[in-house]
């Protein structure tokens, strides 16, 4: 609270960042993921760019509680609200590890929701309840070789077989997140390629099953630490009982998946971005040119100024939408907002903490470098910009 | 089409046989030696080999006895060679370690050293940046000792292209112990125990080998002091336009390679029934691209121009460096949006692109530099 003295109301730079969305228990669970992220997995994150973070985070994280905090305790999770699943999101990144959190973020809250939303109850004590422990792990496949945001286009075809009430699914995904150490895929298909969007269905696919191929592992600008695959199906069968959700019903699945997932990243922007900002900040202060620190220099004082309002803007707009979506409304727009903007403005703060770094921001040494390059995938991943502005546009009936 | 000023046919037929090297013999291997970190000697050898290393050098020396007109095609078409390291590793060696040696050293200095850079013999750095000191080049700590015969040479070097693999450094070091811009000297290295070198892991610029530096009672003679002495500070200012045009014609360059290899893209890649350029917001991207690269150009030829016709240009090559580094990132991180997710994979050498021009804002005096440059020249 800011106070009054001698009648004259200061400005309390110290005060509180706590959102109203957020209450106590909220901020205990901060503390106790940052501390693990901190503790655990920050230690490796050099070494885990060069090799991928190795599965064990999962079940670590697992034992922790923190792969079910806004899950079901009947499935094993800790029945929390939407918001502890956002603030999984920002203290991961304490981790410095932008590909350990998008990992970790796909096994949450891209493949898992649509299995709890959808699944039958056999499906989510297959697949969920291991998940939620950290001993299965799950990926999701959507984007093909020629198609991505178009996810209408795609072209991976399940045929029902009607001799052994079995589907054949043949075709190829690509950028494929765990898609390497996945033990399930929440696979997009076409069972009807004539029937548009109405003809798309999701079907859970064990890893191991035959015809499923891993194939190369993707060399990516960043989020090294993560695991990207191009896979091929070639005549993959699966039970009839494998599918997930209703036939035909895909699309819209997967675009329900979409929104909560869009926020969670949203959320990982902001925190990257802040995260970003206070280590630039700490070198501005410490690092002398022309005889003074350059942040005293006004150009550079301003340019902190700048980020720490488009991180604001960006915070609070995510913390807004996500108070709607979790009072039950289904903000499409505010959340593509969110998306977009939170995704555009870590770049620019990130882009920008590399300008205030000089020369160093350009070596990998000082990590800043890798937060641009992590960063850079949220104007692409999940929704690139272009789609979020057309979602956004066709909102208004345009 | 007749050649665009300031160039003429001669220069147009040098950029064919440029460009015909490039893809041939460097292009093939770009993506090997980014991976390596390192691209092999021998380039240097080969540039040597079609006169490339020595285009604006007097034929005395080996070189072709061109001027900067020839250097620039050569600058503009390395951005054809798929990376960005590459390019800064010769182009370090020609344009940023030689020049002061033909400028300002001796003949028996341009035995020595101008000659065998030219003949790819000898490689060369340029050794300015500190840890503690970069863009404030009066903060420079490295100092040299006069002893019999010539100096020890104590301190380090931060961010050096061409710093391990070079046979000599051209050095600046303190040698007064006056503060400020006085006292500054340039000395001419030699590889010896003294001096020792380590590479630097960056974002981009990955074939180049970019070196923190420490000299330990490194000893230079007498005959390697390059300039006169304590005047070094304006040896740094001298190279500087001409660095800056440099990076202003390889962003040119590059930005035209990322434009091309985008639109190729845009117009075979289909989403919703047609190509990307039939949607109208990525069309408009790239016309927005296609006018940023000819705004850039002919910013940089008029200052090329101003330049090679020896009036004071500091102020059009400032802006032209300032303009075009800053566009060049740009344009590449909207390339690398346009191609969606194949952008963000190393396979498209999009991101590459976009990696290796982030240095451009930063390299050869940061933008923020540039401003105050010319907040100075425009007396603000």
């Amino acid at each position: 609270m800011a106070t009054a003295e001698n009648d004259v109301l200061k400005p309390d730079f110290g005060a509180s960042r706590k959102h109203f969305i957020f209450t106590d228990e909220h901020e205990q669970l901060r503390e106790s993921i940052r501390s693990f992220a901190q503790k655990e997995l920050a230690p490796h994150a050099e070494e885990w760019e060069e090799t991928t973070f190795p599965d064990s985070v999962f079940t670590r994280m697992g034992e922790l509680g923190f792969l079910g905090l806004d899950k079901a305790e009947a499935l094993g999770g800790q029945g929390g609200d939407y918001y502890t699943s956002l603030v999984l999101a920002e203290e991961l990144v304490h981790a410095r590890s932008g590909g350990l959190a998008m990992g970790i973020a796909v096994h949450t809250d891209m493949a898992m929701p649509p299995i709890i939303a959808f699944g039958t109850e056999e499906q989510k004590q297959e697949w969920v309840v291991p998940a939620i422990k950290g001993e299965k792990i799950l990926c999701l496949g959507i984007t093909e070789p020629d198609a991505g945001s178009d996810v209408a286009g795609i072209k991976t075809r399940a045929i029902y077989d009607a001799a052994t009430d079995e589907y054949v699914i043949n075709g190829s995904k690509t950028y494929i997140t765990n898609g390497h150490r996945a033990d399930v895929i929440v696979l997009v298909t076409k069972t009807d390629p004539d029937a548009g969007h109405g003809g798309i269905t999701l079907f859970l696919v064990p890893m191991d099953a035959p015809g499923v191929v891993r194939e190369q592992r993707l060399k990516k600008l960043g989020m090294h630490s993560s695991d990207t695959a191009l896979l091929a199906f070639q005549d993959v069968r699966v039970p009839a009982s494998a599918i997930l959700g209703e036939k035909g019903k895909g699309f819209y699945h997967i675009s329900w998946e979409l929104q909560g997932e869009r926020l969670i990243g949203a959320a990982g922007c902001v925190a990257g971005a802040q995260a970003c900002f206070d280590l630039t900040l700490k070198y501005a202060l410490e690092r002398q040119a022309f005889g003074r620190s350059i942040g005293k220099f006004q150009v550079i004082r301003h340019k902190f100024a700048e980020m720490a309002t488009k991180i604001e803007t960006a915070r609070q707009l995510t913390y807004m939408t996500a108070w709607r979506f979790n009072n039950g409304e289904y903000p499409v727009r505010e959340i593509s907002m969110a998306k977009l903007h939170a995704a555009r403005i870590s770049v620019e703060v990130a882009d920008e903490c590399i300008q205030i770094h000089g020369g160093a921001g350009y070596m990998t040494e000082y990590g800043v470098e890798r937060v641009w390059r992590d960063l850079r995938l949220n104007r692409i991943g999940a929704g690139t910009d272009e789609i979020m502005l057309e979602v956004i546009g066709r909102s208004y009936g345009l | 089409m007749s050649p665009e000023p300031p160039f003429s046919e001669e220069h147009e037929a040098l950029r064919e046989s440029i460009r015909r090297f490039v893809l041939a013999e460097l292009r093939p291997h770009a993506t090997e030696w980014e991976a390596a970190r390192w691209f092999p000697d021998e380039v240097f050898a080969k540039f040597a080999a079609h006169g490339f290393l020595g285009l604006k050098y007097e034929e005395r020396y080996g070189g072709q006895g061109g001027d900067f007109l020839h250097e620039a095609i050569l600058v503009e078409e390395l951005a054809h060679c798929g990376s960005g390291g590459l390019a800064a590793g010769v182009g370090a060696h020609t344009n940023i370690a030689t020049p002061p040696i033909a400028k300002f050293g001796t003949e028996d200095q341009k035995q020595r050293y101008l000659a065998p850079a030219i003949a790819g013999e000898k490689i060369g750095a340029l050794a300015i940046t500190e840890p503690d000191a970069g863009s404030d080049v009066a903060g420079l700590k490295s100092h040299a000792r006069r002893v019999d015969g010539g100096w020890v040479v104590n301190g380090s070097k931060m961010f050096i292209t061409n710093g391990v693999r070079a046979h000599f450094w051209v050095t600046a070091v303190k040698t007064t112990s006056e503060g400020g811009h006085h006292g500054l000297s340039f000395l001419i290295l030699d590889r010896q125990e003294g001096v020792s070198a380590s590479p630097i892991k960056k974002l981009g610029w990955h074939a180049s080998d970019t070196a923190l530096m420490a000299f330990d009672d490194a000893f230079v003679p007498e005959q390697n002091l390059l300039g006169r002495e304590n005047e070094g500070f304006y040896l740094i200012m001298a190279n500087f336009q001409w660095e800056r045009l440099v990076m202003a014609l390889g962003a040119v360059g590059a930005m035209q390679v990322a434009y091309d290899k985008t639109v190729a893209y845009a117009k075979q890649r289909n989403a919703f029934g047609k190509p990307l350029t039939g949607h109208q917001a990525l069309r408009h991207k790239l016309a927005d691209i296609a006018t940023t690269v000819h705004v850039s150009r002919v910013v940089t030829y008029d200052a090329l121009r101003r330049f090679v016709h020896g009036g004071d240009a500091v102020k059009e090559v400032t802006m032209a460096k300032l303009a075009t580094q800053r566009a060049c990132f740009d344009v590449m991180d909207t390339c690398l949006q346009l191609h969606g997710g194949a952008g963000y994979m190393e396979e498209y050498e999009i991101e590459r692109m976009a990696r290796d021009a982030r240095l451009g804002p930063i390299g050869g005096g940061t933008d923020e530099i540039m401003r105050e440059i010319l907040s100075k020249v425009l007396a603000l």
